[in-house]
């Protein structure tokens, strides 16, 4: 509670009394040498504390791109765990500089409220999880059901549309906080619980007995989510853009983690000379450093690594991307990066 | 030398002290000015939308409890109307049976017997100590798990059914020729009231007792079923039917709102028990052996004497109390009851991203309601002032 509390005194405040000046988040996060990067509260895969305190996940890894890609370091970045609710102001009150939470880029977070999407980290949609043995194989099975999600999400409004489009009822129950949801599913509260699929993968992982729930096969939802910063700070946003489409270009170019320095060394491709900091001087327009985005793959990894590392099939989350959105566009799937040039 | 008729006007006390008064007056409007100019341009400048347009827009969600007619194609409007009366449910049932529970342990605690006492002891420093936070959670999971599924419901007559969707009862439905037995029910009431005020009466000219409590309750339920049978019960029960997942039909109680009235009452009746331990033992120990002496029972002593006297030092703490109740009613949103907080600063906040003027009327709402609930409370302090005789 007292985090919300914060974040709606600090939007109050700051939208108050601070003068309108947002302009140079880039270099103010130069000279102080970190940024804050807001995360979700726990799930796996995507933000995830381990018992140290070292957060970790595909989310994670963009804040982490940007940190290499501005210090060469990639742990420059204070990580502020939020709720649901409370994202959006926590970046416009300007506690957090990056918002890389699995957050939807809409229409109206868009335009309506002061938001900029930087790009699309992972396409994923809307389903619903079931208990096993309530023998249910479809969505539009759940006329009448509990349905437990949580608050502040576009997910309310998926379900919404989705009940009233298939004339079902339904009854909703709404949680603020994720854990609640599934402590409230689990205890047997609601009949399913509904949020983006690669949520859902990743929330069946803290429930008592994982293997008895099932994710239905219906997705009722696009969920393009990317990272986010302020509104009216272009070079801030092209930082944070370019970190992740350097991640997206550097697979589609075969540069990876494991391979970054031998490939670099003796590259004779001009594309990924330009990646490796070699050739084109791109660092030069987002007044950053040549090597900028050598350091992003050698640091971090590019896109596949990291998504291998955190959500793929060798992972508790297990959420497979050969024939998913996820792919690259060169395998069928949807990741598309612009040049780096 | 004289002082000047100019000098005398400056040094004049009321003079000086309106304009003193002048100088602060336009300062907080000057700053009220700045803030409000501040805010609109900064929202400008970071593309945030403002006013409120969007209360007139569908709200495309839906609510699990609404005491109105309410779907995803009503207004914001409607949203913060429906949260507003889960709001005003919460805290006015809470506030219902905290007083009974709080006036009850309180009177317990200053019992000679020592077991009652300590009971009430125990209840009080337990529940006044925990965090309210962690009490919702507690009895919402303890809710809960305790409760089965819906197809293993718990049933009463095969017409009330318990499980950990919620209570089901069933909705009676009024049919025609029904408004006789409303109408006759109200005019018993109203007679009721004049054998209350005419025993009263009677009582203080002639000192005779007249039981009018037992004369009117009998009334009342004698008149209610006498009109029904007469009418031949125009009244059906739509009883609730387990459908798929959930009961249909019939009235709900969920157990979000049962938890949460629950926790609510029971840690407010805590310092309502406290609250009113303090106003019995502030009236003096003279005014019970006084009563006693005249021959009073006990339970008139109490009721006669020690209460209404206690009432004036109880009243303004407990106003307190109710107060506290009302706001702290805003932790529904942890266990998802939909209140005002969940379902308004909630909800629609982040789906219109308008905080100042979504928090600005939640703020409103519950100013508001603080400030209803003490004039209420010093409306009925007035009456138990000391009478002047």
């Amino acid at each position: 509670m007292n985090n919300i509390k914060n974040a709606i005194l600090g939007l109050l405040c700051s939208v108050l009394i601070v003068p309108a000046a947002y302009a140079g988040t880039l270099d103010t996060v130069k000279d102080q040498g970190f940024f804050n990067c807001g995360v979700s509260q726990g799930v796996p895969g995507f933000s995830n504390p381990d018992e140290n305190g070292n957060w970790s996940g595909i989310d994670v890894d963009v804040c982490r791109a940007v940190s290499a890609a501005i210090f060469g370091d990639a742990d420059k970045v204070k990580y502020v765990p939020l709720t649901a609710k409370e994202r959006f102001t926590a970046l416009q009150a300007g506690e957090i500089d990056v918002l890389s939470r699995n957050t939807t880029w809409t229409l109206s977070r868009d335009a309506q409220i002061g938001l900029e999407f930087a790009g699309v980290n992972f396409y994923d949609g809307q389903g619903f999880m079931v208990r096993k043995d309530s023998g249910i194989t479809s969505a539009m099975e759940l006329d009448g059901a509990s349905v437990c999600t949580n608050l502040g999400t576009t997910t309310e409004l998926n379900m919404a549309d989705f009940f009233r489009a298939n004339s079902m009822a339904y009854e909703p129950v709404v949680f603020e906080k994720a854990d609640e949801v599934v402590n409230a599913y689990d205890e047997g509260r609601c009949d399913t619980y509904t949020t983006d699929k690669s949520g859902l993968a990743a929330q069946r992982t803290k429930l008592a007995d994982p293997d008895a729930h099932v994710v239905l096969p219906e997705t009722i939802s696009k969920e393009p989510l990317g990272p986010v910063v302020r509104e009216g700070d272009g070079d801030w946003a092209d930082v944070v853009r370019w970190s992740l489409n350097a991640m997206i270009e550097a697979e589609e170019f075969g540069l990876t983690n494991s391979n970054v320095k031998t490939t670099c060394a003796m590259t004779s491709n001009p594309v990924v000379a330009r990646l490796c900091g070699k050739e084109g001087g791109t660092g030069a327009g987002l007044n950053l450093g040549d090597s900028w985005s050598y350091d992003i793959v050698s640091l971090v990894g590019n896109y596949g690594d990291v998504y291998e590392k955190h959500v793929g099939e060798n992972t508790p989350v297990g959420l497979a991307r050969a024939g998913s959105p996820n792919a690259s566009y060169k395998n069928g799937g949807v990741l598309y990066a612009p040049p780096a040039r | 030398m004289r002082p000047s008729k100019f000098s005398n006007f400056i040094f004049n006390r009321n003079v000086q002290g309106t304009f003193y008064q002048a100088i602060t007056l336009s300062l907080v409007i000057l700053g009220v000015y700045y803030i409000v100019q501040n805010t609109a341009e900064n929202m400008m400048a970071r593309g945030l939308a403002s006013g409120f347009h969007f209360l007139g827009v569908e709200s495309q969600f839906d609510i699990g409890m609404t005491l109105i007619e309410y779907s995803p194609t009503s207004t914001y409007f409607d949203a913060f109307i429906v949260g507003l009366l889960n709001t005003l449910l919460v805290a006015g049932i809470g506030i219902f049976f905290a007083t009974i529970v709080g006036f009850a342990f309180g009177i317990m605690r200053l019992s000679s017997n020592w077991l009652i006492a300590k009971i009430a002891e125990t209840y009080i420093e337990v529940i006044r100590n925990i965090p309210l936070l962690l009490q919702i959670f507690f009895w919402y999971f303890a809710v809960l798990r305790a409760l089965p599924k819906p197809k293993e419901s718990i049933e009463f007559m095969d017409s009330i059914f318990l499980n950990n969707r919620g209570l089901f009862l069933p909705d009676p439905n009024f049919s025609e020729g029904s408004s006789v037995i409303f109408y006759l029910f109200w005019i018993t009431i109203v007679i009721s009231i004049f054998i209350f005020i005419w025993s009263k009466r009677r009582q203080n000219r002639t000192g005779i007792t007249f039981p009018a409590f037992y004369v009117s309750a009998a009334l009342i339920v004698g008149v209610f079923f006498a009109s029904l049978a007469a009418t031949g019960f125009p009244v059906s029960f739509e009883i609730p039917e387990l459908k798929g997942f959930n009961f249909k039909g019939g009235m709900k109680l969920i157990p979000e709102l049962v938890a949460l009235t629950f926790a609510l009452s029971m840690y407010t009746a805590a310092f309502i028990a406290e609250v009113v331990r303090a106003g019995i033992m502030a009236v003096s120990k003279g005014q019970t052996e006084a009563a006693r002496s005249v021959g009073l029972k006990e339970g008139l002593v109490l009721r006669l004497i020690i209460i209404p006297q206690a009432l004036r030092v109880i009243v303004p703490p407990l106003t307190n109390q109710y107060l506290n109740l009302t706001k702290n009613s805003s932790l529904a949103a942890a266990i998802a009851y939909p209140d005002l907080v969940l379902v308004f600063a909630g909800t629609a906040l982040m789906q219109t991203g308008q905080a100042i003027e979504i928090i600005g009327m939640v703020m409103g709402v519950y100013l508001f309601l603080s400030l209803f609930t003490s004039i209420l409370m010093n409306l009925f302090n007035l009456t138990m002032k000391v009478g002047e005789r």
